[in-house]
């Protein structure tokens, strides 16, 4: 198996952490792994991604233009960034939270959702939108939307790696009294995509 | 055991397989998870420090690596400017230990001042760097350089870049660990540098370059392979692109894979070049690889033109990418380009950085500003977290140079503008790194500046390291902590204040009164980075009580604060510190805790 995801985001989003977790499910299932991060000063708020690559044999981490299989779309505009990195009709996942940089705050920019929203939805069909901020705050706390997205993108099938993979991988890389919070996360997200699915198929 | 490890990790881990002893370094991204490795993997038989700047950890490995141990030295690429006083005498005298130099590279910049190349370095100290393309191949090479700087008695440089430092690989690492017991100080009239001893060293340097370059020829980092008339070299992250594009293309060349970029081994490199037409090099940042083979066809009086950064086939600035590399290897092969069908996006607003929601540097600024109001000044700013204070709305870093260089920039702007109020804002992590000789500066020379100490008890910006004020080191101790107040005190400032940022009264009284003093006043604001409390819970906007003037937004620009569509304003719980600043600016007082109407 190979399969290339993109995760993007706001900085503070808790995106590493996540491609850690995908990087550990895919050891357990015995696959290389290669990952790529942004860490630094964009970590303050700004612009994110992470590449995670799962098998094939590339020897850089960046997932070049128009190749990445599964797209987790953190934020929607941070999203939309990155699309061009999606492969043709490639499975996406979005967390719909708009989170506004301060330069729209200030009025210097201008967030148009709808806008974002259509370009997504014109780019592939395998799209599953969430409210990934509703989802973790029911589940405990607001900074597990990572977990909830990884769930979502398990249960719709776009993530080819089994659920109890990454509760092995949440178990070896987290905290143990994050666990049950982590776990009540990724379920979270693992139903609702797996019902959207399921509809969609009807 | 196979682990997914950061390039960073993969080198810390290998430092510690091949026995190391002593770690010292200065945060620095993206160099920093290094040495933070290293502590987080020590058995209690390494000694690991952070250092308070890049040259004491530079000398402080130097001893360790005189005294037989094997050491190793972490830290960014600009921090090897303020490190390169002891490295350039270092490379004369040698070492008895192992000593590996890493310096993480910043191709970008994605988080640095500069775009500058180790690698140059290495060519202008005399020593040998390696240069991984991958965090696997970072993992042998740092193994390698303890067993070559031994071999040849001379630090040897391992110079990741970025994307080598933040990528991660599962990598099949060991458990065991290389034995190396140090055999202690001897004393030596070589350990004491002199001109008599530096000419005799330097006819010795020169000789080890040769040897180098020939054992070079040799190591199983540098490759050929393919046949051909047209060849491509790479090294570092490039090579990894090229290796990429090449097999995605189908591509039959030859090819040079450098590893070794000096001393370049030259042998290695000539049986590369025979029978080649053209050939197309690709490395990021200067043309180190390209110059080395230009010479090698130029001494040889080979007929082949190489391409690169020289002829515009490369750039020179900016990290290189997937599809840059495949544009060159394209062009230069004479295929046509990939044709990527990019999705129609409509505009997106820009994301830059920000201070954190409850920052406190956010409200020593602020105060600064409010108190400053209609007056003439310049704000010099310097290296960290508080940067970012240079964006709208608060404007508040009219300069940035270098580490430390907020205190010394202020006063020679002060020369020129006499009667321009001058405050230099220094974060507690840079101020000891190099700022304090630049307060000692301005005391001796008696000019009018306000120091401004943003004191918030760690190095923020490369992920919360400890440092001198901070009174935690990398193992585990607790030591005396350097107290600001009294180091100003000691060394003449009179006018010395420390200040809670939040209270924005007595900050705001505290700048008026410091901008007065003559000579060198100092505010320290002291209030902890977010990152080191617990988060309280926020506070929010009464819709009732907000006008929507929007006078809070407009003033501090915290990312907690959202517009709505009405224009009155509403504060996101799962970001939102509950600092108080905004509800300091409402002149409504619509903004409270959590008893307050939403
Ligand atoms: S990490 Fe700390 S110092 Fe840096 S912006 Fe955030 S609150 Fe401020
Ligand atoms: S209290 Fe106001 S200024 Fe402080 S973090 Fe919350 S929203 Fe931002």
């Amino acid at each position: 198996m190979k399969a290339d995801i993109l995760i993007a985001g706001v900085g503070g989003q808790g995106q590493i952490l996540a491609s850690r977790l995908i990087g550990a499910a895919a050891i357990l299932e015995g696959y290389t792994v290669r990952t790529g991060e942004t860490i630094g000063m964009s970590q303050r708020g700004g612009s994110v991604v992470s590449h995670v690559r799962i098998g094939g044999e590339s020897k850089s981490a960046t997932i070049p233009f128009g190749q990445a299989d599964l797209m987790i779309g953190f934020e929607l505009c941070e999203t939309v960034r990155n699309i061009k990195r999606l492969s043709e009709n490639g499975r996406l996942i979005v967390n719909t939270q708009r989170i506004n940089p301060v330069t729209v705050s200030l009025g210097m920019d201008e967030y148009d959702t709808n806008a974002m929203e259509d370009a997504l939805k014109k780019t592939t069909s395998n799209l599953i939108m969430l409210d990934g901020y509703s989802l973790a705050h029911q589940a405990g706390s607001f900074k597990a939307v990572n977990v909830v997205l990884l769930g979502a993108a398990v249960g719709a099938g776009y993530l080819p790696l089994s659920r109890d993979s990454f509760i092995k991988a949440i178990e070896e890389i987290m905290p143990q009294r994050f666990h049950n919070l982590n776990y009540a996360a990724f379920d979270s997200g693992h139903d609702l995509a797996g019902r959207i699915i399921a509809k969609n198929t009807e | 055991m196979i682990k997914l490890l950061m390039g960073n990790e993969a080198i810390a881990l290998g430092a510690i397989k091949s026995g190391v002893r002593v770690v010292s370094g200065y945060p620095g991204t993206p160099s920093t998870e290094i040495l933070e490795t290293v502590a987080k993997n020590n058995d209690g038989s390494i000694y690991v420090e952070w250092s308070v700047n890049e040259k004491t950890a530079m000398e402080v490995a130097a001893g360790a690596a005189y005294s037989g141990a094997r050491t190793m030295v972490t830290m960014k690429q600009v921090g090897l400017n303020v490190a390169s006083d002891p490295l350039m005498s270092l490379a004369y005298i040698g070492v008895k230990g192992g000593m590996v130099i890493v310096v993480a590279d910043d191709p970008g910049p994605l988080s640095s001042q500069t775009e500058q190349d180790t690698r140059h370095f290495a060519k202008f100290s005399n020593l040998p760097v390696l240069d991984p393309s991958t965090p696997e191949e970072a993992y042998e090479m740092v193994q390698a350089a303890f067993e070559l700087s031994e071999q040849v008695g001379l630090p040897v440089f391992l110079r990741p870049t970025t994307r080598i430092c933040h990528a991660c690989s599962s990598i099949d690492i060991s458990d065991s660990r290389e034995e190396h017991i140090p055999s202690g100080f001897e004393k030596d009239s070589r350990w004491v540098i002199f001109p008599q001893l530096s000419y005799r060293r330097h006819i010795e340097i020169e000789k080890i370059q040769v040897a180098l370059s020939l054992i070079f020829s040799k190591s199983p980092f540098n490759t050929v392979s393919g046949k051909g008339s047209l060849g491509i070299a790479g090294s570092g992250i490039a090579w990894s692109y090229a290796q990429d594009v090449i097999n995605d293309l189908g591509l039959n060349v030859k090819t040079f894979k450098v590893g070794t970029p000096y001393p370049f081994p030259v042998k290695l490199a000539e049986s590369f070049l025979e029978g080649l037409d053209r050939v197309l090099v690709l490395e990021e940042l200067d043309p180190v690889v390209e110059e080395a083979l230009l010479e090698i066809a130029g001494s040889k009086g080979l007929r082949i033109s190489i391409s690169g950064k020289k002829n515009g086939a490369t750039p020179y600035a900016g990290e290189f990418s997937y599809e840059l590399v495949h544009k060159a290897i394209s062009d230069f092969a004479a295929l046509p380009g990939a044709d990527i069908n990019e999705p129609a996006i409509p505009p997106l607003p820009s994301r830059p950085p920000v201070l954190c929601a409850g920052c406190p540097h956010r409200a020593s600024f602020y105060a600064v500003k409010k108190a400053m109001k209609g007056q003439k000044a310049v704000f010099t700013g310097d290296i960290g977290c508080y940067t970012l204070g240079n964006a709208k709305p608060l404007n508040m870093v009219d300069t940035c140079l270098c580490m430390g260089a907020s205190v010394s920039v202020a006063q020679g702007i002060k020369r020129v503008e006499p009667d321009t109020r001058l405050f230099a804002f220094i974060g507690d992590s840079t101020f000891f790194h190099t700022g304090i000789p630049g307060v000692i500066n301005a005391v001796y020379n008696q000019t009018d500046i306000v120091l401004v100490v943003l004191d918030n008890s760690t190095t923020a910006m490369t992920g919360h390291q400890p440092h001198p004020g901070t009174a935690k080191t990398m193992m585990g101790n607790v030591s005396e902590k350097i107290d600001i107040e009294g180091l100003l005190r000691s060394i003449g400032v009179k006018w010395v204040q420390k200040i809670n940022p939040f209270d924005q009264k007595a900050a705001i009284t505290a700048v008026k009164e410091a901008s007065n003093v003559k000579g060198v006043s100092a505010i320290i604001f002291e209030a902890p980075c977010i990152a080191l409390v617990k988060k309280p819970e926020p506070l929010r906007v009464d819709s009732h009580i907000c006008r929507a003037c929007g006078l809070c937004i407009r003033e501090i620009g915290c990312p907690s604060m959202i517009l709505k569509e009405d224009g009155k304003v509403q504060i996101e719980p799962s970001t939102c510190y509950a600092c108080g600043l905004c509800s300091s600016i409402c002149p409504f007082g619509a903004i409270g805790g959590m008893n307050h109407e939403g």
